[in-house]
């Protein structure tokens, strides 16, 4: 028979009971032998943890100065040999680039996201986890994985095939990327669920490009739809269309 | 935008000294170098892509190891290896009264045990020990960062704690024997 103290060991260590649960274990643990021993037990193990695992692995001073240089700020990276002209192009290409931020809607920063993603699929060797042409199979792949559920169209009578699918994580939330061929080409169409980042994009239907790629976002039933291709205009908006009539 | 240029600014202050801590994360969930360094980078590509995104004033810190976490997760190696999540419902269970008593146990193991096992855990496991034990976050923090709610932190890590040590159990008295 275990004490129904034991339970709470865990959480006692790990400061996380209330107070007067805490007052109380302090007091059950002087006079509870078997629980003394267990959070004694338990005590040993998560220091001997911390003191194991901390500070095992440690960045390569190369690696460091890698990541520092990602994220320094652009100007402090100039170097200071640089001649006066080639500073000059470049103080002109940094207030494009401003302007150009300045200019940049918000919105553009779930696209910019959703367009690298969709590149890098395309640059993989891997670019689906689920293979298959079959909308049956990929559409079950996805469930428990994904907190909503979304349809397929049939693509028998089209252009299009299907390649498969992976998981997505936009604006740190998950999602569902399908790959299409139509052609040489491919098209990702991205489902989400509608949050306040995707909301700037609107509801309707819209049209965009995005680095030359073509791109097709709406809404539907608090689902948000991406498809996205460097395959032409005409051809995102067919399967646009294609995904918005599937049921 | 002369934002810009301060948001860099502030993002690199406030993201370098969790480069260690990140660093040493990653490398315990993915299990090799070469992967940890990839997942460190794209976690920071990222961040520094949505700072715009962060409240000023959260947690900072809470907010990396997320992306990082949901980084490793579409990873070829994260979905792997979380594919059998284990389930949460199967009771903890309690090593048997004759066992020598843990206190006495624990204190045999040596830091390279430990690692050991901690390597063994199922990843979900192994995270949810890190992040309490190494990186001291709250239930809370737990929670949030991997979306799932404080009794699932609760139960989870009951369970890592029981697998870790029955992992441990066997090693030390498998020794002696």
């Amino acid at each position: 028979m275990t004490c129904e103290w034991r339970d709470k060991i865990g959480a006692y260590l790990d400061n996380e009971l209330s107070e007067a649960d805490d007052l109380a274990m302090s007091r059950h643990l002087r006079t509870c032998q078997d629980c003394a021993m267990a959070a004694l037990g338990s005590r040993k193990l998560k220091v001997s943890i911390k003191r194991a695992a901390s500070g095992r692995f440690v960045p390569s001073p190369e690696f460091r100065s890698r990541i520092g240089k990602a994220v320094a700020p652009r100007s402090r990276s100039l170097p200071s040999w640089l001649p006066g002209f080639a500073l000059a192009a470049t103080a002109i290409i940094v207030v494009a680039v401003g302007l150009g931020l300045l200019l940049r809607p918000r919105q553009h920063d779930v696209l910019v996201e959703i367009t690298d993603l969709h590149v890098s699929t395309l640059a993989s060797a891997n670019p689906v986890d689920v293979i298959s042409t079959d909308r049956h199979t990929v559409k079950p792949w996805f469930q428990g994985k994904l907190p909503f559920t979304f349809d397929l169209p049939e693509l028998q009578n089209s252009e299009f095939h299907l390649i498969g699918g992976r998981m997505a994580y936009v604006a740190q939330g998950p999602g569902a990327q399908l790959l299409f061929g139509v052609r040489k080409h491919q098209i990702s169409a991205f489902v989400f669920q509608e949050r306040e980042s995707f909301a700037r994009l609107g509801a309707a239907p819209k049209t965009s490009q995005n680095l030359a790629f073509n791109l097709e976002t709406w809404t539907d039933r608090g689902l948000r739809y991406v498809v996205i291709s460097d395959a032409s205009a005409a051809d995102v908006l067919a399967l646009a269309k294609l995904l918005r009539s599937a049921e | 935008m002369h934002d810009d240029r301060g948001n860099a600014e502030t993002f690199e202050a406030l993201a370098m000294p969790l480069l260690a801590p990140l660093y040493n994360f990653a490398h315990w969930l993915a299990g090799n170098r070469d992967e940890a360094e990839d997942l460190v980078q794209e976690t920071y590509v990222k961040a520094l892509k949505g700072f715009g995104s962060f409240t000023p004033g959260t947690n900072f810190r809470a907010w990396m190891y997320r992306i990082l976490r949901n980084t490793f997760l579409t990873s070829r190696t994260g979905l792997k290896a979380t594919v059998s999540l284990d389930d949460e419902e199967n009771p903890v269970t309690q090593p048997a009264a004759d066992d020598d008593p843990e206190s006495l146990l624990f204190a045999r193991a040596d830091q390279e045990e430990i690692r050991r096992a901690l390597e063994q855990l199922p990843v979900v496991h192994r995270e949810i020990i890190l992040l309490c034990d190494v990186e001291e976050m709250s239930y809370k923090e737990i929670a949030e960062l991997a979306g799932i709610p404080i009794g699932t932190v609760m139960s989870r890590l009951s369970r890592a704690r029981s697998s870790m040590r029955s992992l441990l159990r066997t090693k030390l008295q498998g020794a002696r024997q």
